[in-house]
């Protein structure tokens, strides 16, 4: 059946048709979807680890008992699980088992634009890179046959553009992978010394194998171009441009198998095309490769490795000109994202930036809190940097430092990697203060449960974690809610908790305002005749608040009746919802 | 045939993505080979957002790119001005004359600019701009803006109401069929 999919459906199609029964992921943009829709499919067991490193030594786990597992993480993610990743190769598979990676150029989403494939080459893991949906679902069925005929996990390549466009694939009928059966091994499972020399040679071995495979893949193929005069050597999105500004005029060698990469067929080519150009998002990893076969090549010299390529791109580059629509005179402001209005992170940021305390921040909607007028975060670095960097940041500098900084970690962000470093902070002592913001979702990747939820990825109840007893339970003594509508309570308990000559926790609790279970008191009513235009309310960067003719107005299609601004008209002006902070 | 090229921008979460997908199904139903591109995470939070329609006998990239959109739909009347220069020669905008003020602009460090409708029609720019949101709260729900710009778009395709009627059966929940469907008719005669 023809269906209009995005990438990361189509690779969860992919995953159904191909007979997985195994997924474990963390969610991440833009990979989340693939396991989203995994879940919806009953043959699949599908389930939210609470990191990548867990996700991926579940489906370890799941091939290793015999049937075909699947994680997915995006390109941070694969720091995180990078682990098992690297031993996972030398121990190979039982059952096939694919690690989806989703990179971000252009960072639409991310704190840095990391190439994966780096990854592959590192841990000397086969990678599929698909250009489309139709490829991501075809991929995605072959990443299985791969794993399994050569021992090894397949690494499948998205980024955002695959990810999240939507294009044609064909559907088929799901096919049983049997079962395979469990047979102890130590010799390969076992990874220590003594096991892991004797497997070190295998994984070498594997690589000769693969790189022979994919001289003759079909998902590397050679379109054929009028003009030999160049010839591209291309993957990917780049593919697509490529295509997209020349058609079938030359020659083009799409790689859909990124590690290893053949050397015969891309030698051939080369020497069949007057002059070799390379066009890749991000690193020269293919022209490296091209560099080390002896080719001569252009690529990064004319393609940027900053940011997404595109079109015009590889227009411009090309020395093709691209036509370019009229433009604007008058200045258009910027529309960064901001925090939704109503959004529980809102207040207790707002008393932050009051306090003028140093705040380590971490990865999640609240990073928003950065910018202005909140402007109240210090540092945003990966998944729970905030809790382990606030422990180091006061070590080192004292306990006055103590009394003036904080870390803020989301509910599903401290789960995932804020724990260890709670546990640091109670074992060294640091007399650190860390605010959990626990809104009880996994708010920016799109609403995902999270241990801390009491649901799971099916939405069926879970055990869900009291975040107060785990906090005493590692040893801080300090553990105290506040509600973040409430600023004076959010006031009272920061600094009381800073000023403590103990590490402590202040859950910061409230659900985020867009679950569809949170009932709101509806618009508060701005009063003109009472607003004298302090613009005290604009202090919290509302979306729903804007000032007309020197009056404060309320957007009422957006307002949620909070009633933190009202908490800051010192005239009674935004008063309508007041009791709606308790 | 050549790929004909539709944005569709507005502010995140005003429900962009819709209007996508029913774009994206009553193509598929066309026989056109289609693309459409969104955007996920963090730019939904009330950020500018950017979606891409390509549709035609085989379409490539899957984004649209300076100089080669038929067809902009915006959600809001600065995102329609933010991407003018996205369109083709003699490409059409089809914008809500609705303003949402972005945060420099709340927080008064910068200005939302005066007469962008004429500006645009100055530049020479074929334009409908209608006030959506009053045509969608006729219809019933402030959050069917979506489908009156859609109406709006579709005095531009040779698509048969009934093949439109259909696309939205098949994207919108039942129970709210009735008001889409009207919100589409009010765009599409306004």
């Amino acid at each position: 059946m023809k269906k209009l999919l995005l990438g990361n459906e189509a690779v969860a199609r992919g995953l159904y048709e191909a007979g997985c029964s195994f997924v474990s992921s963390y969610p991440g943009t833009p990979s989340t979807e693939i396991t989203e829709a995994a879940a919806t499919y009953p043959e699949i067991y599908a389930e939210w680890a609470p990191n990548e490193k867990v996700a991926m030594e579940s489906a370890f786990g799941a091939s290793l008992s015999g049937v075909r597992s699947f994680c997915g993480m995006k390109h941070v993610g694969m720091n995180v699980a990078a682990d098992p990743l690297f031993t996972i190769s030398y121990t190979g598979v039982n059952a096939g088992m694919i690690i989806a990676v989703a990179d971000d150029a252009g960072m639409h989403s991310s704190q840095n634009e990391q190439d994966s494939r780096h990854y592959a080459i590192a841990a000397k893991l086969p990678m599929l890179e698909p250009a489309d949906s139709g490829e991501a679902l075809a991929f995605t069925k072959l990443a299985y046959e791969l794993s399994e005929t050569f021992d090894t996990p397949v690494i499948l390549k998205m980024c955002t553009r695959v990810a999240h466009s939507q294009s044609i694939v064909v559907t088929s009928e799901r096919k049983e992978a049997s079962r395979r059966q469990y047979i102890k091994n130590p010799a390969k499972y076992v990874m220590m010394p003594g096991y892991a020399k004797l497997r070190h040679p295998f994984v070498e071995e594997r690589t000769k194998k693969l790189t022979e495979y994919a001289e003759h893949c079909y998902f590397n193929r050679v379109e054929e171009g009028s003009d030999r005069s160049l010839g591209f050597l291309t993957s990917s999105t780049s593919y697509q441009y490529v295509k997209e500004v020349f058609g079938d005029r030359y020659p083009v060698f799409k790689l859909g198998m990124i590690n290893p990469m053949p050397v015969e067929s891309i030698k051939e080519f080369a020497a069949s095309v007057g002059k070799l150009i390379v066009v890749e998002e991000l690193d020269g990893i293919i022209e490296t490769h091209c560099r080390c076969l002896g080719l001569e090549v252009t690529g990064k010299e004319l393609f940027t490795g900053i940011g997404e390529l595109s079109t015009n791109a590889v227009a411009k580059a090309m020395g093709v000109e691209a036509a370019e629509g009229p433009a604007m005179d008058c200045e258009i402001p910027n529309r960064p994202p901001v925090m939704c209005a109503g959004c529980p992170h809102r207040g207790l940021f707002y008393v932050l930036n009051k306090l003028k305390l140093t705040v380590l921040g971490d990865i999640g909607c609240y990073t928003l809190g950065a910018v202005a007028p909140l402007s109240a975060i210090d540092s945003t670095i990966c998944m729970g940097a905030s809790v382990s960097g606030l422990h180091g940041f006061v070590k080192a500098s004292g306990s006055d430092a103590a009394k003036k900084t904080v870390a803020v970690i989301g509910d599903s962000t401290f789960m995932h990697s804020g724990i260890t470093g709670l546990v640091n902070v109670a074992y060294n002592d640091s007399h650190a203060t860390v605010i959990i913001l626990d809104n009880s979702i996994t708010g920016m990747t799109g609403h995902q449960q999270n241990p801390t939820t009491g649901f799971n990825l099916k939405g069926d109840p879970a055990s869900k974690i009291d975040l107060e007893a785990l906090c005493r339970a590692v040893g801080i003594e300090r553990v105290r809610v506040v509600d973040p509508y409430d600023l004076a309570e959010c006031e009272e308990a920061i600094r009381e908790e800073v000023a403590a000559e103990a590490p402590s926790v202040i859950i910061s609790r409230r659900p985020c305002a867009l679950l569809k279970y949170v009932k709101h008191p509806g618009p508060i009513t701005a009063d003109a005749a009472k607003c004298r235009g302090c613009r005290a309310c604009m202090k919290i960067g509302c979306p729903a608040i804007s000032m007309e003719n020197g009056r404060v107005k309320i957007d009422n299609t957006l307002c949620t009746g909070c009633g933190v601004c009202g908490q800051l008209c010192k005239f009674g002006a935004l008063e309508g919802r007041k009791e709606s902070a308790k | 045939m050549k790929t004909v090229n539709i944005m569709i921008v507005g502010v995140g979460g005003q429900g962009t993505l819709l209007a996508s997908k029913l774009l994206g199904r009553i193509l598929l139903s066309k026989g056109y080979d289609v693309k459409v591109s969104e955007v996920h995470g963090m730019s939904q939070r009330g950020g500018s957002v950017v979606t891409y329609v390509r549709y035609g006998s085989r379409v490539y990239s899957p984004v649209i790119d300076r100089g080669e959109a038929d067809f902009i739909v915006s959600f809001e009347l600065l995102e329609a001005a933010r991407y003018t220069a996205f369109l083709k020669e003699g490409g059409r905008i089809v914008t809500n004359s609705r303003k949402v003020n972005p945060m420099p602009v709340i927080t008064g460090a910068a200005q939302y600019p005066e007469a962008l409708e004429e500006k645009m029609r100055e530049k020479g720019i074929a334009l409908d701009c209608v006030d959506a949101l009053s045509l969608a709260e006729q219809a019933g729900t402030a959050k069917a803006v979506n489908l009156v710009l859609l109406g709006v778009l579709s005095r531009y395709f040779d698509f048969t109401e009934e093949e439109w009627m259909v696309a939205i059966e098949e994207s919108v929940p039942e129970k709210f069929l009735a008001v889409n469907k009207k919100a589409f008719l009010l765009g599409k005669n306004a």
